[in-house]
């Protein structure tokens, strides 16, 4: 056994013993004389180890061993969703010099990661279609949570409309982030055809007491919000904010937020190069028109662009810090700190990749594909996709008649197959109802292998 | 001095670098039985929801991506890559490349947060064995992972504050949270979110709680107490233990702020101390790397009384399977999407591993003993001072005051920390915290060797004898980094600020 560890230089003892020397202490335990013997820990720590870097290998590879393999990617979206990450995103964010750094406070030391985040806040707001981006949030929830207070200090008011069909973990965070502000979450109805936002309703519940009126598009259960006009309308006649919740990989394909009057744009980036990871780190998304008032009530760190003090060249710096907690404490427009930094690193590199040819391709891709899926499981009986009656991106639910969508469920797990995310808990009324994603990770081989299961599946049931 | 220069690549922004039609990623093909059956795309999407021209991202090649994001991180400073990085109160330890390494094991990258327990067991058991782990090193009786980093865990403690005041029907009354005024700015702003109003009761001279102060404050309004401990001076609270009971006594809960945390591993315990809700920065003290700003990882550790308020799901284990568990009607609800950053949480479990727990207590002990180290060599540096208790043991950082060194030579601690940068050595955090003028607060960690130590010192001496012999040497820093002093007033003001390419372009637009 090491007399020293390899993490900790000074562990040597000739090298521990010389610096006590000099410290004039006999025992480390000097150092923490003045922690009350009472409160000195005197029991064993039940922790495993030092180990080898090979048994910490071993170990966590058998544990990785535990997981499932799959004969294809899951078919799960709903806010996190299996896409194809390209070699050089993982290369670039494992730069020691990126991943290592702390948050730029030394810009001038810091240029690398600034302008990186200063080019992740312009790809988005390109994408989205606005001309102010944070630098980042958590995800896609809590940036949802964030601008439901930030609309609320913006108008004075204090109630936020949300589509009945939305995700409930957004909604449950929404609703975590909101209670102790004083905001109150309303749901407005659903077309039961067509699943999209009931305007007659929408227009009952909208009035002087609402800070902004939420939609999500593409909608939690994959259909496109096409009516985005009229609710931005129904939102600005009521001098409400409208707030927009997107899956940016869409946008290669579908309208800008911005150019539908959004006055906040939200959304997972998690699919722009980043792994799933089980569920994180994510990427919040938040960007906003170029208004100095909403300027000013944004969450968390945002980048410009700058120069040198001597005007000889650009550099970039974080903006508008007294918005934020180590300057303005408890008034503050929230407490973010640590941000998803590297996410966003990730998302510049992507979005730099694909370009937006490779993005609009990337799109056809993936509507063709899940259209493809919708109408295979058509073909089978007691079966439909999608449920409603409206155009879909790249998700759908998939209705089953005459057997429990938990059933259906297993057995593809047995076949090696994950299908979709069952959302009777959720969503009770709507039946034995699976939402399933499909994205360019599955090819036509894995759709057919998902439709011939199923069909082995519901054959055996009848 | 090592003779150090930062990378300079003047580098365009992205956007400059565009040319049309180019791509660098390849985009899979359709095949043709999906294709035929299912016709043109722009057929299956509302006609006013197509969207009409393409985002105007830029088109470049793989190799053009790569080196432009290259360049970058060559202009960037990473405690890997570094050489010191003594960033007071953000425990820069090294992030240790194993880490990354069973990271990016495809069974843990490529897993759904929404699959079915069954398919996740491994990470599940990795969850639960980390979680128990942290326990014990803190003192706690259950936990959740679902922050995203230390100042989401602060809201996530208030938020229980709130929840257990509302069950026990004294919400209405119990309205606030003390917090000294040396704390971090992310605690007041935790406590305002979660709808309390901050009360600050000041440090003593000697940069500890004032008990006079606590006690004249607290009362069956109060709801709670936050703090670091060791304190953000480095100093231990001697009297935390007459603290927690001042606040207990009082009706209140007792939060402990675990930014500091890598001081104390193995050597006392938060849940000893009287707290009642802990929190973790996995990217601190378990050395998960930062990023650049995030992501973090966060642990919230808490008493058992505290435990149904956690939030959903709990990780729960039976004859050796794991579950996630949501039928918890107590619960605070959700507070971030999905579990928690997971990949920091498995470099986390790596580090502990790599170290086991008489690893651990000795990282704590090295930590504190570099701190020393370094606090009694640069207190003795002309114009610098050890103010607090110069006298008491620093545990894993240290605040020096650069007053008379700015009194005397006009060199501040702003432009001694650009100085460093000049040598290679990244800064210390500067003025903070506020109740030490020209304050530079130094955190060396464990992993900086002796020599490392010694350069930084000689680095601080250096720059005193400029300050005294040469100050405009020191005045003119950085002049070795990729770009000199910034104008970050030009940054942030409304006529010059610029925060995306769109606007740098209409911004161009107006004043042609």
């Amino acid at each position: 056994m090491n007399k020293s560890h390899p993490y900790l230089p000074n562990s040597v003892p000739e090298i521990k013993d010389k610096m006590m020397d000099e410290l004039g202490i006999k025992s480390i335990e000097d150092l923490y004389s003045d922690v009350p013997e009472e409160l000195i820990f005197k029991g064993t720590l039940d922790i495993p180890g030092p180990y080898t870097e090979e048994e910490v290998k071993t170990i966590v590879f058998n544990q990785s061993q535990k997981n499932s393999d799959f004969k294809c990617a899951p078919f799960l979206g709903g806010g996190v969703w299996p896409h194809y990450v390209p070699s050089v995103v993982d290369e670039v964010i494992h730069r020691a010099e990126f991943l290592t750094s702390y948050t730029p406070y030394q810009p001038e030391i810091s240029q690398g990661m600034l302008q990186a985040a200063f080019e992740y806040q312009s790809l988005i707001c390109e994408l989205v279609g606005m001309e102010v981006s944070c630098a980042s949030l958590y995800d896609w929830s809590t940036a949802l949570g964030e601008a439901a207070r930030m609309a609320n200090r913006l108008t004075q008011r204090d109630v936020i409309i949300v589509p009945y069909l939305i995700s409930p973990q957004r909604l449950a965070v929404l609703k975590t982030y909101a209670e102790p502000a004083g905001i109150r979450v309303v749901q407005a109805d659903y077309d039961k055809s067509s699943g999209l936002m009931e305007l007659e309703d929408l227009k009952e519940k909208v009035n002087e007491n609402t800070a902004a009126v939420y939609i999500e598009n593409p909608s939690y259960l994959g259909f496109i919000e096409e009516r985005v006009e009229s609710i931005a309308e129904i939102a600005h006649d009521a001098n409400a904010l409208f707030i927009v919740g997107v899956n940016p990989i869409s946008l290669g394909i579908l309208k800008a937020p911005g150019n539908y009057d959004a006055d906040i744009v939200i959304g997972e980036g998690q699919p722009l190069g980043n792994h799933m990871n089980f569920g994180g780190p994510l990427l919040g998304i938040f960007a906003c028109r170029n208004d100095p008032k909403m300027i000013r009530q944004i969450p968390g760190r945002i980048i410009g662009m700058t120069q040198t003090l001597d005007g000889s060249k650009k550099g970039f710096s974080m903006v508008l810090q007294t918005r934020e907690q180590h300057i303005r404490r408890e008034k503050a427009t929230s407490n973010i700190c640590s941000n998803e930094a590297l996410c966003a690193l990730a998302g510049a590199v992507y979005l730099s990749l694909l370009g937006p040819n490779g993005l609009r391709e990337l799109c056809r891709v993936v509507v063709n594909r899940a259209h493809y899926a919708m109408r295979r499981v058509n073909e089978l009986t007691n079966v439909r996709a999608p449920l409603f009656r409206s155009f879909h991106f790249n998700e759908f639910t998939v209705g089953f008649e005459g057997i429990e969508v938990e059933d259906v469920h297993k057995s593809l797990l047995k076949k090696g197959i994950h299908g979709g995310k069952i959302l009777k808990r959720d969503f009770p009324e709507l039946g034995e109802v699976a939402l399933y994603c499909v994205t360019e990770t599955h090819k036509k081989k894995d759709i057919d292998l998902l439709i011939s299961s199923l069909k082995e599946i519901l054959e055996v049931e009848e | 001095m090592r003779k150090f220069r930062q990378a300079d690549w003047d580098e365009p922004l992205i956007f400059e670098l565009s040319r049309e039609g180019r791509v660098g990623f390849f985009t899979p093909s359709i095949e043709p039985g999906v294709r035929d059956p299912i016709g043109e795309v722009e057929d299956h999407i509302p006609a006013n929801m197509i969207r009409e021209s393409l985002p105007k991202l830029p088109e470049l090649s793989e190799i053009e991506v790569l080196r432009h994001y290259l360049h970058l991180s060559q202009m960037n400073y990473g405690v890997n890559s570094g050489l010191i990085y003594p960033l007071g109160s953000c425990t820069m330890k090294y992030n240790p490349i194993i880490n990354e390494v069973i990271a990016s094991y495809p069974k843990i990258t490529e897993i759904h947060p929404d699959q079915d327990e069954s398919t996740v067991q491994g990470i599940l058991e990795i969850m639960y064995q980390l979680k128990d782990w942290l326990l014990t090193l803190t003192g706690m009786d259950d936990g959740s992972f679902e922050p995203a980093a230390g100042a989401h865990g602060e809201y996530l403690g208030n938020l229980l504050i709130r929840a257990y005041f509302k069950e026990i029907g004294e919400i209405e009354k119990r309205s606030e949270i003390i917090i000294p005024d040396s704390a971090h700015g992310t605690n007041p702003a935790s406590a305002a979110m979660a709808g309390f109003k901050v009360v600050e009761i000041p440090s003593k001279e000697d940069g500890c709680l004032d008990l006079e102060a606590l006690k004249s404050v607290v009362g069956d309004h109060t709801a709670g107490l936050m703090l670091t401990n060791p304190n953000t001076l480095g100093i231990f609270e001697s009297e935390i233990s007459r603290i927690t009971e001042i606040v207990h006594k009082a009706g209140g809960l007792t939060y402990y702020d675990g930014a500091n945390m890598n001081a104390i591993l193995g050597k006392c315990r938060p849940g000893d101390m009287g707290f009642d809700i802990v929190h973790l920065n996995l990217h601190k003290t378990f050395s998960t790397p930062h990023g650049g700003g995030g992501p973090g990882a966060c642990f919230v550790g808490v008493k058992s009384f505290l435990s149904d308020f956690l939030p959903v799901p709990i990780i729960e284990e039976k004859d050796g399977e794991y579950r996630l568990n949501y039928d918890k009607p107590k619960a605070i609800g959700k507070i971030k999407g999905y579990y928690g950053n997971i990949s920091p949480i498995l470099k986390a479990y790596a580090y502990t591993l790599s170290l086991g727990g008489s690893g651990l207590k000795e990282s704590s002990e090295i930590a504190v003993l570099n701190s020393n180290y370094v606090a009694t060599k640069l207190k003795n540096i002309r114009g610098l001072s050890l103010p607090c208790s110069p006298d008491k043991p620093r545990k894993h950082e240290a605040v020096l005051s650069a007053k008379k060194m700015m009194d005397e030579t006009g060199v501040r601690a702003l432009n001694i920390s650009k100085k460093l940068l000049d040598f290679g050595i990244h800064a210390p955090t500067v003025y903070f915290p506020l109740i030490v003028p020209e304050a530079l607060m130094i955190e060396p960690t464990e992993s900086e060797s002796l020599e490392r130590l010694e350069e930084l010192i000689f680095a601080f001496k250096t720059i005193s004898d400029l300050a005294y012999s040469k100050p405009d040497e020191v005045l003119d820093a950085p002049k070795n980094t990729s770009v000199n002093r910034l104008d970050e007033v030009r940054a942030s003001h409304p006529k010059t600020m610029c925060l995306s390419w769109r606007n740098y372009c209409t911004i161009s637009k107006q004043q042609t």
